[in-house]
C-alpha cells in the first residue's frame, strides 16, 4: 500500500520493539517495558499485539488473527484485513498454514510447531495487579520472587468455594522463576502453554510491557499439592462437530432457555467437520 | 558481643535533619532473651526497633545478626532478597495497629497462612491445619477461620497478628508496643498470653514500649532511652527497682503505684 511503511510502524519502531522481544525471550515471563506506539484502533482492541506482529511480519509470512477462537469476528477480521493492506502478506483462517497467529483470549487447538509464533493480546501483563495496586511495589516482588501473596488468593478460593475459582487469566510460573499472566485465555488451555514448540510473544499496548515465553519452556499453574490444578471442562459435545475435548462455548438458542455447546476454535471445528465428524446438529460442509 | 550474641548493635547513630533520632546506641540481644526499650515518645525507640530489622539505614553504625548456622551478617549489607528471606522466616514484627500488618480483606486462615505459603509451604490440608492450631493457641475460635478479620475486635486482632507473626517459627520478634491502644483487661490477657507463648518457644524479641508494667512483666533486661541515648540499662527489676539514672528515676516514680 502507498504511503505506509512494510507492516505499518516505521522501521525505526519495529527495532525498537525487537528488542524488547529479544530482553523478553531472555528472561522467560518477565515484563520488558517498551515505547508503545498510538495505533489506529483503541486500546483494548490489540494495540499491544498489533505492534508484535507488524514488527515481526516479515512478507513471506503467513498471518492468522483469531478473537476468542473465532476467525470471522470484527477485531479478527479487521485486523486481518490491517496487515493485509498495509504488508500485503498473505492470510489464512487455516491454524496449520499460518507461520504468525495473533490472538485474543485462546490458544487455537490443533498443536503448533516449531515454525510458528504465537502473538498474544494481553490487556493487563501484571498478574499481581488485583492484589498490590502500586507498579513499584509488584516490580520488588517480581525481583525477590515473593509471590506468597498470589498463594493466599488461591488459598482463599479454596477456602470459600473448595476450588480455585480463576477461570481465566490463571496466573503460571514461567520457567521456575516469574509469575506470569498468560493473557486472559481460558484455564483450559493453560497446560498448551507449558513446553510448547512455537515461540509465544505476549504484547501489551496501554500498559506498554512485552514479555515472552521461548519454545519447550516450563510453565506451571500455580497450585496446591492437595488441589492440583484442574481446568474446567463443559459438559456437553458440540453441537456441529461433536467435539468434547475442545473448549466448547456455551450458546443460548431460543427463549425457552434451550442451549448448544459450540467449539469456540471455529478452524477446528470446520477441519473436524471436513474430516467427517459430525455432532448433533452438524451439518457437512 | 559474646559467642552466641543473636543481634548485636554498635554506635548507631541516626538524624533526621536537625534532630538526631539515634545518637550513639549500642545492643545486645541474647537467644530467648526480652529485652524492652522503654522512654518516652520522640525518644528514638521505634527508630532503633526500625535500624534494628533493617527497615532503616543508620547514618553510622551497624546491626549484625546471627544466622541459625552460626554466621554473623551485617544486616544493612545483606542483599535486599536475604534481608526480605530474614524477615519472611527467621524474623517476626509485630506492630502497635495490627491493621498494618493484617491483610484486612484476606481470611483469618489466610493471613496465619500467608507467612507460610511464603515459605514454601504448598499443601492447603496442612496450611490450613497450622492455622487452625495457631488460632486455638491465641485463644481464637477455630469456627471463625473463614471470617474476615474486619468482624474482629481489638484484642483479636491483635492475636491475629501475634498467631501470623510466629505461625513461621520466628527465633526473634520484634513487637512495637503490642499492647498499646487496648483496654487494660485486654492487656493482661494478651500480656499472658505473648509471655506463655514467648516462653514456650523460646523466641527472642526486642520489645519497644512506654509502659513500665509491660517490661516488667515480659523482659528480662530493659534499656531506658532518651533523646537517641540509651541512659541506663541492665536487669529489668534491677533497673526498676533501683534506677541510677535521673531520668529512669523520674520515669519510675511517675507510674503510680496500683
Amino acid at each position: 500500500m502507498k504511503g505506509y511503511n512494510f507492516a505499518y510502524l516505521d522501521e525505526q519502531t519495529k527495532r525498537m520493539i525487537r528488542r524488547a522481544i529479544l530482553k523478553a525471550v531472555a528472561i522467560p515471563g518477565h515484563q520488558i517495558p517498551f515505547g508503545a506506539r498510538e495505533m489506529p484502533l483503541p486500546y483494548g482492541w490489540g494495540t499491544g499485539g498489533i505492534q508484535v506482529t507488524a514488527a515481526i511480519l516479515g512478507a513471506d509470512d503467513v498471518l492468522k488473527v483469531i478473537d476468542q477462537g473465532a476467525d470471522d469476528t470484527t477485531n479478527a477480521v479487521s485486523i486481518r484485513r490491517f496487515f493485509a493492506a498495509t504488508a500485503g502478506v498473505r492470510t489464512t483462517t487455516r491454524t496449520a498454514e499460518a507461520s504468525v497467529i495473533q490472538t485474543r483470549h485462546r490458544i487455537p487447538e490443533t498443536p503448533l510447531t516449531e515454525a510458528q509464533i504465537l502473538v498474544y493480546q494481553v490487556p493487563q501483563p501484571e498478574p499481581l495487579y488485583r492484589l498490590e495496586p502500586s507498579r513499584s511495589e509488584t516490580t520488588q516482588m517480581h525481583a525477590l520472587a515473593d509471590y506468597g501473596a498470589m498463594h493466599v488468593k488461591l488459598y482463599e478460593d479454596i477456602a470459600r468455594w473448595g476450588q480455585v475459582a480463576i477461570s481465566y487469566d490463571y496466573p503460571v510460573m514461567v520457567a521456575g522463576r516469574y509469575l506470569t499472566s498468560p493473557s486472559p485465555i481460558p484455564a483450559f488451555d493453560n497446560p498448551k502453554l507449558h513446553r510448547m514448540p512455537a515461540l509465544q510473544l505476549f504484547g501489551a499496548g496501554r500498559e506498554k510491557r512485552i514479555y515472552a515465553i521461548p519454545p519447550y519452556t516450563d510453565v506451571r499453574s500455580l497450585d496446591f499439592d492437595d488441589h492440583p490444578f484442574a481446568p474446567p471442562h463443559a459438559r456437553g459435545a458440540c453441537a456441529l462437530c461433536g467435539a468434547t475435548d475442545a473448549y466448547l462455548d456455551e450458546v443460548v438458542i431460543d427463549d425457552r432457555g434451550r442451549r448448544m455447546f459450540v467449539c469456540s476454535d471455529t478452524d477446528h471445528c470446520a477441519t473436524r467437520r471436513d474430516a467427517g465428524h459430525l455432532g448433533a446438529e452438524g451439518v457437512a460442509p | 558481643m559474646t559467642v552466641d550474641t543473636l543481634l548485636s548493635a554498635r554506635g548507631l547513630r541516626l538524624s533526621f535533619g536537625a534532630i538526631p533520632a539515634l545518637a550513639g546506641v549500642d545492643v545486645d540481644l541474647w537467644p530467648g532473651e526480652i529485652l524492652a526499650v522503654v522512654g518516652e515518645s520522640g525518644s528514638g525507640k521505634t527508630t532503633l526497633l526500625n535500624v534494628l530489622c533493617g527497615r532503616l539505614a543508620p547514618d553510622g553504625g551497624a546491626v549484625w545478626y546471627r544466622d541459625p548456622s552460626g554466621r554473623l551478617a551485617d544486616v544493612h549489607a545483606m542483599p535486599a532478597p536475604t534481608l526480605r528471606q530474614l524477615h519472611r522466616s527467621d524474623w517476626g514484627f509485630v506492630r502497635q495497629d495490627p491493621r498494618e500488618s493484617l491483610r484486612m480483606g484476606v481470611s483469618a486462615g489466610g493471613n496465619v497462612g500467608e507467612r507460610l505459603m511464603a515459605a514454601g509451604a504448598r499443601h492447603y490440608g496442612q496450611i490450613r491445619a497450622t492455622a487452625t492450631e495457631w488460632l486455638m493457641r491465641v485463644e481464637i475460635d477455630p469456627a471463625r477461620i473463614d471470617d474476615l478479620p474486619r468482624s474482629f475486635s481489638g484484642g483479636m486482632l491483635q492475636r491475629l497478628q501475634i498467631a501470623r507473626t510466629l505461625a513461621t517459627h520466628p527465633r526473634l520478634v520484634f513487637m512495637d508496643e503490642p499492647t498499646g491502644g487496648l483496654d487494660v483487661s485486654v492487656q493482661a490477657r494478651l500480656l499472658d498470653l505473648i509471655r506463655g507463648l514467648v516462653r514456650d518457644l523460646g523466641i527472642a524479641s526486642v520489645l519497644v514500649t512506654h509502659d513500665l508494667a509491660v517490661a516488667r512483666l515480659l523482659a528480662q533486661r530493659i534499656a531506658v532511652m532518651q533523646r537517641g541515648l540509651v541512659v541506663e540499662t541492665g536487669l529489668t527489676d534491677q533497673v526498676l527497682d533501683d534506677p541510677r539514672h535521673p531520668y529512669t528515676q523520674l520515669l519510675v516514680s511517675s507510674v503510680l503505684q496500683a
